[in-house]
Order: C-alpha cells, then structure tokens, then sequence
C-alpha cells in the first residue's frame, strides 16, 4: 500500500471523471455544462500534470504528454468561455458552447489515454 | 541536457502544486462569495475576473478591487487569500533558489555543459588529464598550434587557474577526478576524435586507471602517461601504453649527456628545448666528483645512472635510512657549509641540489658557491612560483621536471620520427655531432630551431605523390628549395628518412623520393610553410623542378600540345 502510488492514480483518474462529467449532456445547450465542473476539470488535470514531472522512462513521457496536450485544450475552452462572456459583443451562443465542449472532448480523450497507460503501467509491474 | 531539466521539474512538483490549489481556492471562493455593484445589486464574479484578480494579488501587484470595490464578505475572504498565495510563491522560489545552490545540481548542470563542449569540438582533440605543471604547459603548447585538447583536474584550484585565462575559451574543462570512467566518457574518451589521452596526474594510480580506460576504449590510440616509480612504469608498460614519461630519468641522463658527450646535448637542446637554462660550454670540465643534495626521486634516478658510467659521486641525504641512501652518503640537508665540506665539495665538480624544497636547494646553491666559486650548479625547482627566484640564482642547469615532461611529450606528439633521430644520434661520435651542428649553423641563423616531418602522401604532399606517380624523380634537394627561387635552399636540413621500416641518417639532397617516405626536417618555421605549399601544389613543383612555370587549366594545356605539336611537325 504505497501512498504515493494511490495519490497518483487518485489524481489522474479524477482528472479524467472531472472532464467527463463536463463533457457529457448536449453540445450547443450552456445547461448541460457547469461551469464549476471546467474550473475544476482544469485544476485537477494541472495537478495531475504536474505529479508526472521528473519520470525518465518511456511511459512516463507518454504519460506526461498525453497530460498536457489535456491541459491545453482545457485551457483554451476555458478561454474561450471567458472571451465570449466577456470580450465579444454576440455574448454565449450556442455555437460558441459547442466549440468549448468540443474542445472539452478531445481533452477527455488525452485523459482517457493517461488511464490506460497507467493500467498498462500497473499491468506491468505485477507486485 | 534533459537530465537537468527533469531535475529541476522534479523538484518544483511539490511547490507548483501547492500554487495551483491555492490559486484554485481562491479563485473559487471569489466565485461564489456574494458581491455588489455600484448600484447595491448583487452580483457574482465571474471566473474570468476572479483568475485577473488572483493573479495581480498573488504576485503582489494588487491593482484594486475590480470592477466594483468588494462587499466585507469577499474581504474577508481576500486576506486569507493574499497570505496563502503570497507564501505560496515565497515557497516557490524558495525552491528554486535552493536547488541553484545544490552541490548536486551544480554538478550536473556543469557536467552536462562539459560534454556539450566536447561534443561541439568537430575535429581531433586530445584529453590532458591534469593541470598541473606539465599539464598546463602541453596545454598551451597545443592550443598554440591550435590543436584542441579537453582538460581534467580534480583540484578546485587548477581549474580556477585554468577558468581566468583566456584559455578557458578554446577549451572544454572540468573540475572532476579522471579515474571515474563516466567523468573520462562526458570528456569524449569513447569519440572517434579523440587521438591521444595524456594521463599527467601527480597520483600514480589515477594516471593507471586513465591508461587502462583508454587502451580498452581504443587500443590504437596513442596514450602518454606520467610515472613515479618503477612499479607503475612496468604496470604502464604491461598493457601497452606507448609513451611512459619519467622526468627524473630523463633529466638523469640527460645530464649525463652533458658530462660526457656535451654536443649531442647542445643538438638535443637546439631542437627540444631552446629555452633549456643550460649555460655551459663544452669545453668545460665536468669530470670528477659530483656532490649530490638528497635521495628523492631524482637523487635514485641519478645514482643508477652514473653507477653504469663510472661516475664519482657523493650524496648527502637528511634520510640516510628511510631513504635507503647508499653507503658514504653524508647525514645533513646540504645547506649548511660543514656538511658539504665533509661531502668533498673543495674537490667537486659539480653540485646538484635535488631535494624536494625549492628554499632548501637554493640554499645549497649559495653556500657551495660560496666555497668554491667556479662550480658548475644544478638545482631542481619544484614549484613554478618559484621561477625568478631561479632565474636570478643564475645556475648552470635548472631542473624542471613540468618542462621535461611538457617537451618530451609535445615532440612526441607532433614528430615522433625525432625519437628515432635521438635514439640514432646516440650510436654516432661526438664529432659527427659537432660537424651537424656546424652545418646547421651555417644554414640557420636563429638558434630556435623547429622540427617537422614531412610525409610523401596524398594528404600531405599531393604535388610530389602524383608526380612520383606519373615517373618523374622527385629528389629532397628539390624539397629543400626556395619556390619563390628555385636557386636558393631553405633554411632546412633533413635529418632522417624513413622508408618501409628503415632509417637514414642525414639523406643525400639527389635522394629520389617515393611513396609514403617520411623525412625529418630541421629548420626555421618559415622553411616549413614553404616546403608544404610547394609540396601541394602542383604548378610550384613544377617550377621548381624545371624552371618553367606552364600554364595548367585543361583549356591551355589543349592549347599548348597543340602548339608543340604544329613545332613538331615544322621540325620534321
């Protein structure tokens, strides 16, 4: 019972639930996607990032990888939610909410690729 | 490279994420606590304005309240938000700072650096494994030359000495002991341009573990190394290490050299070692007795070979027993008058001051000068700082054993072809030696002599291997001329040929060269500048061998055999 190990995956597989339960609902209705739910989505998948720093095997640049190429697309929705509610003169439209979900969607495939790794991870590590 | 880095994010784990959750709180928090705009109708802050007012807090710039001033509530939250986020970053670069001033870090991020220099280095290097006296000299002796070396010290010392010179720019270093393997691989010991490893450490061992490293690395590759001791020159020997330097010995029998056969050292000198302090006639007398100050290294070296060649000495030693100094050696350090008197100093010819302490030899010098005027003086100078204090005491020969062992391996490294002059040079007569010297002379004006080998090969001689290839004789004399005037000779003398394994001595100028001879020259550096060009160039051979400077170019050549051929024919 390695409490750095189950930290670890607690981070990741939380980052990936997080994103998930944004993403779902339907794409263009600002209903469906909480706000709260991104703004969480994005601190968690940062901290998850920021645990897979300082690994120097093969896996572990996948890993780290796949973890920022989630943080990015989280963070350009982010942005763009905020410059929609705030920047533009058009304000939330539907069309807008469908980009910032679908980006949303292709952060929770990355994450989705950071489970599985780390399942081959544990996979292989049979102790 | 990336090794420092992963380094450095390893260690910021633990303070970013301690940023990004107390930056998340706060963000939250300013969300969902209640405010109020101008009006006093509420209002929620938006992600958005909470993520610009964290950050100007958390960094301390603190623009104000945007864009309404806050309600108690969100003030209460924000003074617990400005201690955490304030510490938070405190603690970050806290971090930060502490692990530029990790010794472990520093290590790493010098040694990557290091290897990064060595790896940028596109042509052959050499690795000088210590920068100590010798190792400082044979550095800039090749840097000179601009032949690259990578440098090795473990003393901290050293290589500061090294980082405030100029040097230090042409030149990759670092600070680390050389018998670690992985130090010697970061250093390029593995590379395919690394020609030679000099291993020049005062520790004999370590001077073994770079030879071994480096013979296993690449058994072809020339390696030099320092000795102390007997035991490590056969270690050295054993496993074919190709040069094996023992300073004493060398200057043991190059003083031996003086005393008995004084021209062929003055031959040595004017090649080797211009600069060699030796202020001695040969016509001076120096037989008789020597009178020998200490036992050390190179008292041993010096009583072993003057055994072999009957040479009378006397030792005075402060160590008679734990030196194991030979019989009738007198118990005393040497600097005092009595003691040397008792050694037979009135009798002497000469002294040599060899104990290990610079202040103890000078001494010596003195006082034996003292009793008998006309000495002829050799002392041993250990440390270099001393060097003008040597120089004002105006002896007859100063030892040096960091120039000794700088020189032998400069010309073993650039013309290893003068080992085999020297070793030739032994078998002849004094008078031979002095007739070469005289006609050096008459050749040379300076008394700096520079030597050089000069190898019949498409790399080096291109002009002279196609013209041996097309029939024509190609003989030294031409060599040796003038191109700018076919007349005049340099100022060069041929010393030695070497053709298939065999040596000559002093080759004709009518010689006919062929492929892959070698000759050694002696001469002025101009002459060698010269002799390559005209080597190499075709149109300058041919001047020189018949005068006529024809056109080449495939156009004009048409052109000309054209020509004879229409003279030709009006012949016929």
């Amino acid at each position: 019972m390695n409490a750095e190990k189950v930290v670890f995956a607690f981070f990741i597989v939380l980052a990936l639930t997080l994103n998930f339960g944004f993403y779902i609902g339907d794409i263009d209705n600002p209903d469906h996607h909480n706000v709260y739910e991104l703004f969480f989505a994005i601190i968690i998948s940062m901290i998850a990032t920021i645990m897979k720093f300082g690994d120097r095997t093969h896996i572990g640049a996948v890993l780290l990888a796949t973890s920022l190429v989630a943080d990015l697309q989280l963070i350009i929705a982010a942005f763009i939610w905020g410059a929609a509610t705030h920047v533009l003169d058009s304000g939330m439209t539907p069309a807008i909410m469908a980009s910032i979900v679908s980006l949303t969607g292709g952060a929770l495939l990355a994450n989705f690729t950071s489970v599985v790794l780390l399942i081959v991870e544990t996979a292989l590590m049979r102790h | 490279m990336y090794h420092v880095l992963f380094l450095l994010f390893r260690r910021l784990r633990r303070p970013i994420t301690v940023i990004i959750i107390v930056y998340g709180i706060s963000i939250l928090g300013l969300t969902l606590i209640p405010g109020q705009d101008n009006f006093g109708n509420p209002w929620q802050m938006d992600f958005f304005h909470a993520f610009y007012f964290v950050s100007f807090m958390g960094s301390t710039i603190g623009f104000g309240e945007i864009p309404y001033p806050f309600t108690p509530e969100q003030r209460l939250w924000v003074i617990f938000t400005i201690y955490a986020t304030v510490i938070s970053w405190l603690y970050s670069i806290g971090t930060i700072f502490k692990l530029f001033q990790d010794a472990n870090f520093n290590r790493l991020v010098k040694r990557t650096r290091f290897n990064y220099r060595v790896g940028r280095l596109h042509q052959s290097f050499y690795i000088v494994c210590g920068f100590g006296a010798t190792g400082s000299r044979i550095v800039r002796q090749l840097n000179s030359h601009g032949i690259k070396t990578v440098v090795l010290d473990a003393s901290r010392q050293l290589i500061d000495q090294l980082e405030s010179e100029e040097l230090s720019l042409s030149v990759p270093y670092l600070c680390d002991d050389a018998s670690h393997p992985d130090v010697l691989e970061l250093a390029g010991i593995n590379s395919n341009l690394c020609i030679g490893v000099l291993a020049l450490t005062a520790n004999d061992h370590t001077n073994l573990t770079i030879a071994i490293a480096s013979k296993l690395a690449n058994p072809n590759r020339v390696v030099i190394s320092r000795t102390q001791c007997q035991e490590t020159t056969d270690n050295l020997a054993s496993f074919g290490t190709d040069y094996i330097i023992d300073p004493f010995k060398i200057f043991a029998s190059n003083l031996l050299l003086t005393i008995q056969e004084p021209y062929k050292q003055i031959l040595h000198n004017m090649i080797i070692n211009p600069r060699h302090n030796v202020w001695m006639s040969p016509h001076q007398n120096m037989k008789g007795l020597w009178v020998i100050c200490g036992y050390g290294r190179l008292g041993k070296a010096l009583h072993k070979l003057f055994q072999e060649h009957e040479i009378e000495m006397t030792f005075i030693e402060i160590d008679p027993v734990g030196t194991e100094a030979p019989g009738g050696t007198i118990v005393g350090t040497g600097t005092q008058a009595k003691t040397l008197l008792k050694a037979g100093l009135k009798n002497a010819v000469g002294i040599i001051a060899g104990t290990p302490d610079d202040a103890d030899n000078l001494s010596i010098i003195i006082t034996a000068r003292q009793i008998k005027p006309d000495l002829i003086t050799v002392a041993r100078q250990n440390d270099t700082f001393n060097k003008p204090v040597f120089r004002a005491a105006e002896l007859n020969v100063l030892v040096e054993s960091g120039r000794i062992i700088s020189n032998e391996i400069y010309i073993l490294l650039r013309t290893p072809l003068l080992n085999e002059f020297f070793k030739l040079l032994a078998q002849e007569s004094e008078d031979w030696t002095r007739a070469l010297i005289v006609s050096i002379n008459k050749k040379i004006e300076y008394s700096e002599v520079d030597a050089w080998t000069l190898t019949i090969s498409k790399y080096e001689s291109l002009a002279v291997y196609d013209a041996i290839d097309e029939g024509i004789s190609i003989k030294i004399g031409h060599l040796i001329s003038d191109p700018r005037n076919r007349k005049t000779p340099l100022p060069a003398v041929p010393l030695l040929l070497k053709r298939d394994n065999n040596f000559q001595l002093l080759p004709n100028d009518d010689t006919k060269l062929r492929h892959n001879d070698q000759i050694l020259f002696c001469g002025e550096e101009s002459a060698q500048t010269y002799m390559r060009w005209a080597s190499n160039n075709h149109n300058v051979m041919r001047f020189i061998r018949n005068g006529r400077g024809e056109p080449d170019g495939w156009l004009w050549r048409w052109l000309t055999e054209k020509k004879r051929a229409r003279q030709n024919k009006l012949i016929e």
